[in-house]
């Protein structure tokens, strides 16, 4: 075609086709965009996700057998366990050899709590077992079948084998198999037994706990949002500081002060007897259950509530319900059909933050919750600090991190995150 | 809710002042646990209870010791300036790194922006204890090494881990609040700047920050107040020489109970109390300075 | 010999102390009244003498073990004397957490010249320990409970009676202790306690014991709770430490009396976290040689009622600091209160805790 150049692309001022010019202008937009996020994504990702990231491996991540033991886990691989006999002479000698090095390095004691999670028993046999290797000369003692089940009788026991072999590799999914309560039986992966079935209970009772910790968030906050956002704001403006105060006020404090209210001998029990509501004798148990940690919750979450229905609902025209009255609508009908299906993003919003906040909950539940009350946060920290089982943690981290993940990928879908507004 | 016009109907005028009842009444359960602890940071006692002589207003059941330990005993005033030397550093950080992005996130095509945002969002919805102890394999030998390379000295680099575990944390809110607020923010006006010859610079400090900075401000608030009472990820992280105030409330509250920390409790509450009203009293007097009537 | 050594190596490192700059020494403790005691007899006058060394506390001992264990692996390790229970020392010395020390090299002789080792004789439970003081976990009940009709608990096996003592009990949320308590309550002999818990069977005996009381209980996981759970009147008998019961009757005359019967000795006192560099190291020792000698446990004693580990201190405990009350007759060692002890067998304990820690955890979440 000879006249491209009359009716061609159309060309932008500085004579490149105008196409190009937008997709660079678009790129350059984008590559600003990226310019400035990357500072923070950067530093999310390296402070933050990375090492999250690392914790949670320790799900899978079981190393420690075949570090300490490796000799004898190359002499287990040719055991196989379902033919229920123990293992020979050279696996024997095999662990005397490794544990005379794990005895000096003090890492078998370690080994054997790590044992003892999945056969409890475990950590004892490897603690006693460290004494006797000591006194042993591994070239003028064999065999040492003998010796070992002489010097306790769990090493001549099937199971111990069994566990041994079970987690000699590098990656396990024990952690997450004891995180749903099963675990690797003889013949397989079974169930637990019904009174170590506690985690599955526990991550009902969250989720359970969090609905109704954000369903009494809602119930109490959508009043209180109505009302400052109708109010002149003036006096909105200072009942706005009632629902900051508690903010500000060290959430250790807010939980204490529910203690001395809740308790037996505490504030509204005394006041309720004080009323002639209740006898001195039938005080009411409002905490170390459910209730205490449903209340001091709600309480401290409710203005993660508020602040978000509250901005929502500022921006819903007083004049729509006012339409609606005045064409014949009652004040329910008008309120309902009306008013409502526009705080429905806040309500979003604010359900959502709860939600997720409050199933990440430890410290609260843990002083007012009992033992009926806590959450499988409160076990993560437990197995963190106390027990020691960081493997475990990392497991039901990774699945309470899904769970919220779930969620906040469907609230996204739905809401859309944009659309949370904290006042 | 204006005012019942005179024309309501009984039941109208019945819900009109039960709902303000309901309303008062869940004022009350948000600030009772405020209220119960004010009286009893005066206990004569060590204990979190009020005594007989309180009930009875006896004056030898208050007394002013707590107040005194919490502003004269090194156990608490350093805690206390530790968390006003951390609180506002890392606010600081997260509310600078957290504007910009949030800035960057709001124009029209940001690549990759769920799963961006998704990220920033992270360390708000990640149990605080996993990010603890993971934050504290991460920060350890980080400090490590600033220690050894960069020959800071332990205090120093324990403040600054502290500082940035803080900040992460505090990100999220800033960018919900920031964005939120961009959200309703009119692109034409950055357009009008920049066609008038302002640079970008120029722009953002000139025209977008005054418009977008009650969000800032919020996002800062929660920011502040989110490293202020913060103590999972401290103990964690830090170690004694960063002692925080909610650090040693805790510690109050787990190996001795002492009323010293419903003193400190106190405390904040009138400063908040002064700083919410001299912020509401300083908005009031720039409205009607610019002759806008408070709606 | 090994004194003019150590004050060879003190006095070279005041020296180099005070030409470098001030030493910070993190020292991890439990806080309360019992750090408050370690800083009156222990640091005051060591900081009089030493005033380069700056003394930071740290209240973590309750979580020392996964500290250190963190701490280790992060190979960042921020403390330099950990104060902990001899189980717990026990355990960071058998996982290599702890360091082995030789107890004549770091705590001086008694004033008589007895050696160190001996003056601290069978206490001496882990090569990583050094003992500071004997204390108990003992009840504590209100002795103003109406519905007890004047009755008041004289055995430990009174807990268990709910229908003579009614009222909430609060017990530690572990099994120390506790176990211990339900074996002998359900009839089995002090000396045959562990082992009967050492079966399966008699784990599940003791088990069956709490269960009866399971409903009245409120669990403590910190010293702090049942004081304040008495002075409330939350609970109406509790278990805690001596020294707390004490605090809480002599010092804030709560209606509240000791019941001293089964009650279950422990040992706390100190641990050096193994890998300290030299520099530090060197200070630590020189504190800790003076702060484990003679007339330094004694002088805690004065603070806090518990019992010092060395014998020759023994004889210097005097009066309370400030309520000028005779401090002996309130110590767990002193003859009218160990009339009927339990000696807490802690090699026992280093072994099945793990194992017994899962089970109760269990049985609390059932």
């Amino acid at each position: 075609m000879s006249d491209t150049t009359e009716t061609g692309p159309m060309l932008a001022a500085d004579g490149t086709p105008l196409k190009v010019s937008l997709n660079r202008a678009l790129r350059r937009q984008k590559l600003r965009a990226l310019a400035l996020i990357a500072p923070l994504l950067l530093f999310v990702l390296i402070t933050f996700v990375v090492p999250i990231g690392s914790m949670l491996f320790r799900s899978v991540e079981n190393e420690i057998v075949r570090d300490t033991l490796p000799k004898t886990v190359a002499a287990l691989k040719n055991w196989d366990p379902s033919l229920h006999e123990l293992p020979g002479e050279p696996v024997y000698a095999a662990l005397a050899a490794d544990l005379k090095v794990a005895v000096e390095e003090k890492t078998h004691t370690k080994l054997g709590s790590r044992l003892n999670y999945e056969n409890p028993g475990m950590s004892s046999l490897f603690r006693q077992i460290g004494r006797s290797v000591k006194k042993w000369d591994l070239a003028t003692d064999a065999p040492f079948k003998e010796k070992f089940i002489e010097a306790n009788k769990g090493w001549g026991d099937f199971s111990t084998w069994r566990t041994l072999k079970t987690y000699s590799p590098a990656y396990t999914n024990g952690y997450f198999l004891n995180a749903i309560d099963f675990e690797k039986g003889p013949d397989g992966i079974r169930q637990r037994e019904g009174n170590q079935k506690i985690y599955v209970t526990l991550f009902i009772r969250t989720l359970w706990m969090a609905l109704v910790i954000m369903g009494s968030c809602l119930l109490l906050g959508y009043p209180v949002a109505w009302l400052l956002a109708n109010l002149p704001n003036k006096t909105a403006n200072l009942l706005m500081i009632l629902v900051l105060l508690p903010f500000w006020t060290s959430l250790l404090v807010r939980t204490s002060a529910w203690k001395v209210l809740l308790q037996q001998q505490g504030v509204i029990n005394d006041v309720l007897i004080w009323l002639g509501f209740i006898s001195d004798e039938n005080r009411l148990v409002m905490i170390n259950n459910q209730f205490g940690t449903i209340v001091a919750m709600t309480h401290i979450l409710l203005p993660f509530m508020i602040l978000p229905l509250y901005s929502v609902m500022k921006t819903i025209p007083p004049s729509y319900v006012r339409a609606a009255k005045s064409l014949g609508a009652t004040d329910w009908t008008a309120f309902w059909r009306v008013y409502f299906p526009q705080s429905i993003p806040g309500i979003g919003a604010g359900a959502i933050l709860v939600f997720i906040l409050s199933i990440g909950f430890y410290i609260t539940p843990e002083l007012v919750g009992g033992t009926q009350g806590v959450f499988i946060s409160n076990r993560i920290a437990y197995h963190i600090s106390s027990s020691l089982n960081w493997g475990l943690a990392a497991a039901l981290g990774t699945i309470l991190l899904a769970a919220v993940m779930l969620l906040y990928w469907a609230y996204d879908k739905i809401v859309g995150i944009d659309n949370v507004k904290l006042g | 809710m204006s005012k019942l016009p005179p024309y309501a109907s009984t039941g109208q005028i019945t819900w009109y002042y039960s709902f303000r009842i309901i309303c008062a009444l869940i004022f009350f359960f948000l600030i009772a646990p405020i209220i119960i602890i004010i009286p009893l940071s005066f206990n004569a006692e060590d204990f979190f209870t009020f005594t007989r002589k309180m009930l009875s207003l006896d004056p030898e059941g208050y007394s002013l010791k707590h107040y005194q330990d919490f502003f004269g005993n090194a156990d608490w005033t350093r805690p206390l300036t530790n968390s006003l030397i951390i609180a506002p550093i890392a606010t600081l950080v997260s509310v600078s790194l957290g504007t910009l992005a949030a800035i960057g996130l709001s124009q029209s095509h940001v690549p990759f922006r769920r799963p961006i945002m998704a990220i920033l969002i992270s360390p708000m919805i990640v149990p605080l204890i996993i990010s603890a102890t993971g934050m504290f394999f991460f920060y350890a030998p980080l400090g490590n090494w600033m220690e050894a390379n960069l020959g800071m000295s332990r205090d120093f680099v324990g403040y600054v881990k502290v500082i940035l575990a803080h900040a992460v944390l505090g990100i999220p809110f800033v960018i919900i609040t920031v964005t939120a607020t961009l959200v309703g923010f009119d692109r034409s006006l950055t357009r009008a700047a920049a066609n008038m010859g302002a640079n970008p610079v120029t722009t953002f400090f000139r025209v977008q920050m005054p418009l977008i900075l009650p969000g800032v401000i919020s996002g800062a608030l929660f920011a502040f107040i989110t490293s202020f009472d913060e103590v999972v990820v401290v103990l964690f992280v830090g170690s004694a020489t960063q002692k925080t105030l909610p650090w040693q409330m805790f510690i109050g509250l787990r190996e001795q109970i002492s009323p010293t920390i419903l003193a400190a409790a106190t405390v904040l509450v009138v400063f908040s109390i002064a700083l919410l009203t001299t912020v509401e009293l300083l908005r009031r007097r720039s409205e009607r300075l610019r002759g806008m009537s408070p709606s | 010999m090994k004194l003019t050594k150590i004050l060879v190596a003190g006095s070279a490192l005041a020296l180099t102390a005070g030409s470098a700059s001030a030493i910070d020494l993190t020292l991890v403790s439990w806080g309360g009244a019992y750090q408050a005691s370690q800083q009156k007899a222990y640091v005051e006058p060591y900081v009089a003498e030493h005033p380069d060394v700056n003394i930071i506390w740290d209240e973590s001992s309750s979580e020392a073990v996964a500290k250190l264990r963190a701490m280790n692996e992060a190979g960042n390790v921020t403390w330099d004397l950990v104060d902990v229970t001899i189980a717990d020392a026990m355990r960071l010395c058998d996982e290599g957490l702890a360091m082995e020390v030789d107890i004549d090299d770091v705590a001086a002789p008694a004033p008589d010249g007895t050696p160190a080792s001996e003056d601290f004789g069978d206490l001496l439970l882990s090569e990583c320990f050094i003992p500071e003081i004997v204390y108990s976990i003992t009840f504590g009940y209100r002795n103003d409970v109406a519905a007890w009709n004047g009755a008041t608990p004289t055995s430990v096996c009174d807990v268990f009676d709910t229908k003579k003592f009614p009222g909430k009990r609060s017990l530690y949320k572990g099994p120390l202790y506790n176990m211990e308590w339900a074996l002998i309550c359900d009839g089995v002999p002090k000396e045959d306690i562990y082992t009967v818990l050492g079966t399966d069977e008699g784990v599940a005996r003791a088990f069956k014991k709490l269960d009866s009381i399971k409903d009245q209980v409120v669990w403590w996981s910190a010293g702090a709770e049942t004081p304040q759970l008495l002075a409330d009147g939350e609970v109406v008998i509790g278990s805690t430490y001596n020294g707390r019961l004490f605090s809480v009757i002599a010092e804030q005359h709560q209606p509240v009396s000791m019941l001293w019967d089964a009650e279950i000795y422990d040992l706390d006192g100190w641990i050096i976290p193994a890998g300290l560099p030299e520099d530090r190291l060197k200070a630590v020792k020189d504190f800790l040689y003076f702060a484990t000698d003679t007339q330094r446990l004694a002088d805690q004693a004065k603070y806090i009622s518990y019992g010092p580990a060395r014998k020759s201190s023994a004889p210097l405990v005097g009066k309370h600091a400030e309520l000028g009350i005779e401090m002996a007759p309130h110590m767990p060692t002193d003859p009218a209160n160990a009339t009927n002890i339990i000696m807490m067998d802690f090699p026992w304990w280093s072994d099945h805790r793990d194992d017994l820690d899962a089970k109760f955890q269990a049985w609390l979440a059932q």
